[in-house]
């Protein structure tokens, strides 16, 4: 289906109805909603209510007693995170969050304003799990779970990237990133995921990482990106797999092995790690950072998550630095430690080059790349010539992941700063802490939903737009695979004419290596600045 | 409907209070029983419900991040808006409670053609916010010289610094007048701000008209009606010396004026009012970002089901052993 015209697309209508939202109903629109998961991937992943079905369909196969397990599993959930019943409690809605959704800017969709989002499901909280809620009902803010009010939810539950930007600006800071995910692990338990988050999990399930990925493959890939960075570089780069006894295991999102731009990240890392001589190891077993099970449920993120440690343990690895990836370190960063600490069979993280401790990582030993380079660059371990990026102008998008639920802010900064001459950053609204989504996190980068990753994205773009106008940037860096495989359709629609690198792509780019040929292009294949005519 | 509903529902209560003192003469239900059952329900209601939060476990350490990280020694980081210590989290919690940090972030959203997307800082929900919970504390803070005999230098002295203008007799206090606007202001933008109006239920206009009641009544009570001062007096001091007392004469602004604030305690633990004790147990807000440096443990951990190395393995050690890739069992 053809993408209204960005024009049309732009004139939005914030106006809400004048029916209240509990008495309006939900229509669900094409290009706005991914489709639903097939049968195949749950029953892969040993999930309950597995089934052919369809979103359009009126029916939507649900089990018998499905009222009865959605609400059995809203008690369990209350009682088992603080966060959700402290969140569905105390919200006062004041409306600070209203407008700092992206898809709520980008679509105008009352619905998407974060706290009518979590009233959505609220209301049936209130309905089934308080006393005011039973006894007076709809003039308590509570409803019965009918068909359309669980259809209502789910369509909502997947317009939400779980970004936590509306969490930075509550004053209570209630995290409707915690009630998307607490909303789609209840959706799950009636086997109500989508296709582009079931499938990917699935894939991990048996081949290690979201694109299902098989060993040999893996290895064919990457003989590929050998095979370009010596006819750029002139250097033939050596990487190993499933490596007994490195010191180090890299991980890295699947999705760097596979499709542009993310792969030119990918090559500036097994560049910079060749330069170093870098005693790591790949694994094609943990060939996946990023985790679509924590888009379904906390459980089968852990299951998902598991191969990591345990490829590390076998691998008698010192310790993991994971790559360029948002929600995978999201989840590093929030979650396995909690799952699978304590990591005593790892030791602390120590820069095999400069001796830095990485005295933030201590406990679960994954040092982030960015954390990695940065250090070097302070060391002054890289020869880097910054011209070789002079044909770039470039702006940072910080992922939110990163953003929110670490503080990698400053790292990513400081390497681009020293690896290319010109950056400008977008206003400080849309940045950093504040940082907007690309509009595609979470599982929500299929196809069928372009339309609202297009409006999610807005905000984004248009920041970009902003500085692409005022000082001429034509790169948007980021350090989210998610990001690199959402933002360039996105810049193609809203801001034609800027592409989007990872940060590393950007430092094999300036790193002069031992031995190199005279660079001439990078590792695009495209000339050098200076280089054009060679 | 939320709206109109909130209004009759206060409006009940003054008339009960109307009728049940005036027309039933139940000057002791109401100036004795129903504020001790409040006071009670406010404290055993509160305390419930923290506990019943307190219990729930906290499985994972989620702190919002809104700065940079503790991460490199040469890279300043962010110690209060992305704590790595417990101090760092006290002072968060603090500039959160006692300035609304989080509030003061806030920005407004414009569309302009182009499309040009603008967000300008827009403080006036915080300053609304802060004049309306500070005031509402000072006033709260004055009325413990009802419960005191004599009145402590520290109640004397704000009441000074309130009426510092000293207008009008009785001295008009400042916080009164603030705290009206406040609540006036936080009710106004529910009713007249589209996208306020949509989100708001009964149970967000219900509390703003019953403390605008609870002000009104007590601002007519103090300059506008006569009221017997030292009577009440007698009241207050006879509830908080269990030793309980109704003096006649009293007028009836003070039976609503204490009947609505009766109200309020009781209604507080059931409400949404409980953000005040919430907050303090807001895991984005309360923990400190050493996720990877300090192991956090949920309680309810459990083993999950795993794709173990050796199953995958098993499923790929020919392709794996044709395309060089190292495997345990040859």
């Amino acid at each position: 289906m053809a993408n209204p015209k960005p024009e049309e697309l732009a004139n939005i209508d914030y106006k809400p109805p004048k029916t209240g939202w509990m008495d309006t109903p939900t229509v669900f629109k094409q290009g706005i909603f991914p489709y639903g998961c097939k049968a195949k991937s749950l029953e892969t992943l040993g999930f309950p209510n597995p089934r052919q079905w369809s979103v359009k369909d009126e029916d939507w196969k649900l089990p018998a007693n499905w009222q009865e397990i959605f609400i059995e599993g809203l008690r369990e959930r209350v009682d088992k995170y603080r966060s959700f019943r402290l969140f569905l409690d105390i919200c006062v809605r004041c409306g600070a969050c209203a407008d700092k959704c992206h898809y709520f800017i980008g679509g105008g969709d009352p619905k998407n304003m974060p706290v009518v989002r979590a009233e959505l499901l609220r209301s049936v909280y209130r309905k089934y799990c308080t006393t005011s809620g039973k006894v007076m009902g709809k003039i308590a803010g509570a409803r019965d779970l009918t068909i359309d009010v669980l259809k209502e939810i789910w369509y909502y539950a997947y317009q939400c990237s779980e970004c936590r930007r509306c969490s930075l600006f509550c004053p209570y800071g209630i995290d409707t990133a915690e009630i998307t995910i607490l909303a789609r692990e209840l959706l799950n338990l009636l086997g109500l995921n989508i296709d582009w988050i079931a499938g990917p999990a699935a894939a991990c399930w048996l081949t290690g990482n979201h694109l299902g990925l098989q060993p040999h493959t893996i290895k064919d890939a990457f003989d590929m990106f050998r095979d370009d960075i010596e006819t750029f570089t002139g250097i033939r780069v050596n990487p190993t797999f499933n490596r007994k006894g490195a010191e180090i295991l890299f991980v890295i999102p699947s999705g760097s092995m596979f499709a542009d731009p993310g792969t030119y990240t990918l090559m500036g890392e097994l560049l910079l790690f060749h330069e170093l001589g870098l005693d790591y190891t790949w694994s094609t077993f943990a060939s996946e950072g990023g985790d679509f099970g924590f888009f379904t449920n906390n459980e089968l993120a852990k299951r998902l998550h598991n191969k990591i440690y345990e490829e590390a343990k076998r691998l008698k690895v010192k310790y993991i630095i994971g790559g360029e990836c948002g929600h995978m370190w999201r989840v590093w960063h929030q979650y396995h430690n909690t799952w699978y600490g304590p990591v005593d069979f790892l030791e602390e993280p120590v820069s095999p080059i400069t001796g830095t401790k990485f005295e933030n990582a201590k406990s679960n030993k994954t040092v982030h790349i960015c954390e990695f380079t940065a250090d070097l660059i302070n060391n002054g371990k890289l020869n880097l010539d910054k011209s070789r990026n002079d044909n770039l102008i470039v702006t940072y998008h910080d992922s939110c992941n990163t953003a929110r639920g670490m503080g990698i802010l400053e790292e990513p900064r400081y390497i681009i700063n020293s690896v290319c001459n010109n950056f400008h950053e977008m206003p400080e609204n849309t940045i950093r802490e504040q940082t907007f989504c690309c509009g595609s996190g979470s599982g929500l980068n299929a196809s069928e939903n372009m339309e609202n990753r297009l409006r999610g994205g807005l905000p984004r773009a248009n920041a970009v737009k902003h500085v692409a106008e005022k000082y001429g940037v034509n790169m948007l860096a980021c350090i989210c695979a998610i990001d690199r495989a959402a933002l360039p359709p996105l810049m193609d629609y809203w801001v034609p004419g800027v592409q989007v690198t990872g940060v590393h792509e950007m430092v094999a780019n300036a790193l002069v290596c031992k031995g190199e040929k005279k660079r001439t292009v990078n590792l695009r294949g495209e000339p050098l600045p200076g280089m054009e005519g060679q | 409907m939320g709206l109109l509903f909130s209004f009759f529902a206060v409006i009940s209560l003054i008339v009960i209070v109307y009728i049940g003192v005036n027309a039933a003469n139940l000057h002791y239900l109401f100036g004795v029983v129903i504020p001790y059952a409040a006071f009670l329900t406010f404290i055993v209601g509160v305390a419930y419900r923290v506990f019943k939060w307190g219990r729930v476990p906290v499985p994972f350490r989620i702190p919002t991040t809104a700065g940079q990280g503790k991460s490199l020694p040469w890279i300043k980081w962010n110690k209060f808006d992305n704590p790595f210590t417990s101090s760092g989290v006290i002072i968060r919690m603090a500039l959160e409670v006692f300035l609304f940090r989080s509030l003061f972030r806030n920005t407004k959203m414009e569309l302009r053609d182009g499309p040009k997307l603008s967000y300008g800082s827009t403080k006036w929900l915080w300053l609304g916010g802060l004049a309306f919970h500070y005031t509402f504390l000072i006033i709260l803070t004055r009325h413990l010289r009802l419960f005191f005999e004599p009145v402590p230098v520290v109640i004397q002295i704000i009441e000074s610094l309130d009426g510092f203008f000293q207008v009008g007799a009785p001295v008009l206090y400042l916080t009164n007048l603030i705290f009206l606007g406040a609540v006036t202001y936080l009710f106004l933008r529910r009713v007249i701000i589209p996208h306020v109006r949509y989100i708001s239920l009964a149970q967000d206009y219900f509390p703003l008209l019953l403390i605008f009641g609870v002000g009104l009544s007590g601002v007519l009570m103090r300059y506008f009606m006569k009221t017997d001062v030292v009577g009440i007096k007698e009241l207050t001091m006879g509830l908080v010396t269990l030793k309980p007392v109704v003096p006649k004469g009293i007028n009836i602004i003070f039976y609503i004026h204490l009947f609505l604030v009766s109200a309020l305690f009781a209604y507080f633990p059931m409400s949404k009012l409980m953000h005040m004790a919430g907050v303090f147990l807001s895991p984005t807000r309360n923990m400190a970002n050493t996720n990877r440096a300090e192991m956090y443990v949920n309680p309810w951990n459990y083993p999950v089901k795993v794709h173990t190395y050796e199953e995958y393995e098993n499923d790929f050690r020919e392709k794996m052993k044709a395309a060089g890739i190292p495997v345990e069992k040859e």
